[in-house]
């Protein structure tokens, strides 16, 4: 296969870590029954944070490379989780409004990166070096697509499976799913419902943190207004209910998303050439392209097309794919739970 | 195991929920717990099972006073209850659910688990599939992994809050069945929450009676080896009735009226739905005319009253209302025609949580731009009155009970409709007041409307139909006479008994 276009999907894969991270991070958010909503904010904020601290160390010579970019990364997860506890803090305790709340964090947390970055404009930091992995970026086709890569993209793809192998094959992953589902019903079991909202909601804000400071240790180093991550928060939430919840979906979908930027950022530059011949056409509304693409598949997705499609398949691997293409949110998502 | 309760108190703001109780459970014993809505008897068993602590008094287990909250406390004391809505979860499988709560471990174990699952369900003559998602399962057999589950959890007390509200007569002999086997034969103690005297004379030994948070009364049951005649049922039941309620309560009845024109012809009429093959409905419901609908949720009688009342699809076939065809209408349009639907979910879909009694007259008042809030108010001390609604013209609906939901719905009805669709009128309610709507709803009979009505109360089915409709996954079955049906006759053709006949 053309070596350009290996390199060119190698490239989408990189782009997309920030996103599958944060969105993976809101799954298992999610999942417990609580909305993040401060996504936006979270990563803008970390992002600086987190190059703050891993430029500083760089300045004062203090540690070697790999453990000041580790310093940004704690410093960004501990912001990310931080958020995201006090929006867990204000619903279970406080029983305010997820959303509310949510949303407000997400103006402040947004402001306040701007402001705090405003220092940190167009200057380089210690970044995240390529490192490809031996054997494995030797194979054919899969080796400079997915093996040639730094190490936060190696890290989702463990993330991706560990979150499934959690969710779908341990006890614990069926009390999540359960305190998110039906807390009632996990209260009942004995599942300590608020305490495990709250250690889910901080360890998923720790993963968005993480995703903020891969964009300013890698992906567009520095800090740069407008901010490279704006928007991609929003992004992140609509690419959890694209990807019903399910971490392997939602991988594909943040996949499928940075795909699809990447290539109508390309047909912007260079044209749109069919047979040689450049085609005008409003390219501005090629950006609205991949949320076109999202609405279509959650419309065959949640019609009852593959409710129908489902009865024809053995009834051993029907329950997994409906597990696979559930696309209905954890139904006590956003909702307080609290005994009498 | 014995377990003896001990002057149990518990109270919730001024209302003094449990006064004082003192009871004893026998090993091997099935006791019924019976009590109008409100009479403390939940409360009393959420303080055994553990969902709720008590304010005062003790529990003792084979003489040893235990102290012990939450559930999974209770159920590893061996205490474990059954919820009347079994707390399941909906996307779960019947393996997972089975699963979760049990042993410790971090690995799911699935072919261990299935194994037992399938073991214990042999046993009992439960039909589980444990790929199945719980959404996909009936009330019934969902009621049974719970009793497995809670079986496998090493439960020696069993506490049922309910159960024969919406299954089948079939699924309540296998059921009982079930109870009587683990009484008999491993001694576990089986207590039944019930307001359904029938079951309770049927399945248990002694029966436990509260009124207004105190015990009033216990009585043996007649048992079942010595015949259980008519008239021995009869008298127990009317023993029990007197009980509950400190008084005697006549036996429900009613006038049939003369029935008028047809009011709604349904010709062929097809729902759709995609996980039910629903046959084609005719019948013709003429003014007066009670009708009632039997079957269990989901059979297809709340597909065909949402469609009648043109709020569900229909894909074939003719609808009429006073002889005008209606399938291209809207309810909106029919509602200004006299049809008003009512809907079960009272706080869902019939009311507005939020909004005052007075806000909800409003709503339904002429379409005027501005509200007239005094007369408003005066309207709805009006109805509050008439109906006998406990609450003000200025509480939000969702503060008042049930019951009380229920009579502000009534009193928001049109005073003269043409028909009345409604789902589950009573559902919910006790005894006194769902004698009190249907009072209401006769009323409005007499006077020329027609209802359908759905429930899954048998008697209430029998007690005030017409004309009954059993529906069984998708087919529809008309009862040939309602006064010559029994309401165990009416329990088979709601399981499907007709389709051999």
């Amino acid at each position: 296969m053309n070596e350009e276009f290996l390199n060119t999907l190698g490239s989408i894969i990189g782009t997309a870590t920030p996103l599958v991270i944060a969105s993976l991070g809101e799954t298992i958010t999610e999942r417990a029954g609580v909305v993040n909503l401060s996504l936006d904010g979270s990563l803008a904020l970390a992002a600086v944070l987190g190059f703050a601290a891993a430029w500083t160390a760089q300045e004062a010579g203090v540690l070697d490379v790999p453990m000041q970019i580790a310093l940004g990364i704690v410093v960004a997860m501990l912001v990310g989780a931080l958020i995201a506890l006090l929006i867990g803090f204000s619903s279970i305790k406080l029983r305010r409004d997820q959303v509310a709340v949510g949303f407000v964090l997400t103006l402040l947390a947004a402001d306040l990166a701007r402001f705090l970055g405003a220092d940190f404009t167009r200057i380089p930091g210690p970044q995240i070096t390529r490192f490809a992995l031996p054997v494995l970026s030797d194979l054919p086709i899969l080796g400079p697509i997915f093996f040639q890569q730094n190490v936060l993209v190696y890290f989702s793809y463990i993330l991706m499976f560990v979150i499934w192998f959690w969710l779908f094959r341990t006890k614990g992953g069926l009390s999540l799913r359960a305190i998110g589902e039906r807390p009632e019903a996990a209260y009942a079991r004995g599942a300590k419902v608020q305490q495990l909202r709250y250690w889910y909601t901080f360890l998923g804000g720790a993963l968005v943190g993480l995703a903020g400071v891969a964009y300013s240790l890698n992906v567009k180093p520095g800090w740069s207004s407008p901010p490279a991550m704006q928007g991609d928060g929003w992004i992140a939430l609509a690419i959890v209910i694209f990807g019903g919840w399910h971490p392997f979906r939602v991988v594909l979908g943040a996949w499928l998303f940075a795909a699809l930027r990447a290539v109508s950022s390309n047909i912007q530059t260079n044209g749109l050439f069919i047979f040689g011949q450049e085609i005008n056409f409003p390219f501005v509304l090629l950006n609205t392209l991949p949320w076109l693409l999202m609405i279509l598949t959650l419309l065959i997705v949640s019609g009852g097309f593959t409710e129908r499609l489902l009865q024809y398949m053995p009834r051993a691997v029907q329950h997994r794919m409906r597990a696979f293409l559930r696309s209905d949110p954890p139904k006590a998502l956003g909702t307080r739970f609290e005994m009498e | 195991m014995q377990i003896e309760l001990r002057n149990i108190h518990k109270r919730f703001g001024p209302v003094h929920a449990n006064q004082d109780i003192s009871v004893t459970f026998h090993e091997g014993k099935i006791v019924g717990i019976l009590g109008e809505n409100g009479a403390g008897k939940s409360t009393l068993m959420k303080i055994l099972s553990g969902f709720q602590p008590a304010d005062q008094g003790q529990i003792l287990i084979d003489g040893q006073v235990i102290d012990y909250t939450g559930p999974t406390a209770a159920i590893a004391n061996g205490i474990g209850m059954l919820q009347q809505d079994p707390l399941d979860v909906g996307a779960f499988t019947v393996l997972e659910n089975f699963i979760y709560g049990g042993a410790e471990g971090i690995a799911l174990g699935r072919a261990q688990a299935e194994a037992t699952l399938d073991d214990l369900s042999a046993r009992f003559g439960f039909e589980l599939d444990p790929h199945q998602l719980i959404d996909n399962l009936l009330i019934a057999q969902r009621q049974q992994l719970e009793i497995v589950r809670l079986l496998a959890l090493g439960v020696q007390t069993l506490i049922l809050d309910e159960p024969t509200t919406g299954i089948s007569a079939e699924q309540k002999i296998i059921l009982f069945d079930a109870l009587r086997k683990l009484a008999r034969d491993e001694g576990m103690i089986i207590l039944l929450v019930s307001h359904k005297l029938e079951d309770v004379i049927e399945l248990c030994d002694e029966v436990l009676v509260l009124r207004a948070g105190v015990l009033v009364g216990d009585m043996e049951m007649p048992s079942a080896d010595h015949n259980l005649t008519g008239a021995v049922i009869a008298e127990t039941k009317q023993h029990l009735v007197t009980m509950m309620f400190g008084e005697e309560l006549e036996a429900q009845s009613r006038e049939h009226y003369d029935l008028g024109k047809p009011v709604l012809e349904v010709d062929q009429l097809l729902v759709h739905d995609l996980r039910l093959d629903m046959q084609p409905i005719s019948m013709s419901v003429q003014a007066s005319e009670v009708i009632g609908l039997a079957g269990l949720d989901g059979s297809g009688q709340e597909l065909f009253m949402r469609a009648c009342a043109r709020l569900g699809r229909i894909t074939g076939g003719n609808l009429r209302l006073n002889g005008d065809n209606i399938v291209g209408a809207s309810y909106r349009q029919l509602f200004h025609r006299g049809c008003v639907f009512g809907a079960a979910g009272r706080l869902e879909e019939g009311l507005i949580a939020g909004l005052t009694l007075t806000e909800h007259t409003a709503l339904v008042a002429d379409d005027h731009m501005r509200i007239d809030w005094k007369s408003m108010a005066k309207r709805t001390a009006s109805r509050i009155d008439q109906y006998r609604v406990k609450g003000r013209a200025a509480d939000n609906v969702e503060q008042l009970s049930g019951g009380n939901q229920q009579r502000v719905l009534m009193g928001l009805l049109p005073d003269d409709p043409q028909l009345l669709i409604l789902e589950q009128p009573t559902r919910g309610l006790d005894v006194d007041s769902a004698r009190w709507i249907w009072t209401q709803l006769l009323q409005r009979c007499q006077s020329g409307t027609a209802i359908i009505f759905n429930s899954s109360d048998l008697e209430e089915l029998v007690t005030y139909s017409d004309r009954i409709f059993v529906f069984y996954a998708g087919r529809v079955y008309p009862v040939p006479d309602v006064s010559q049906t029994s309401i165990d006759e009416l329990g088979h053709l709601i399981g499907g008994e007709f389709q051999q006949a």
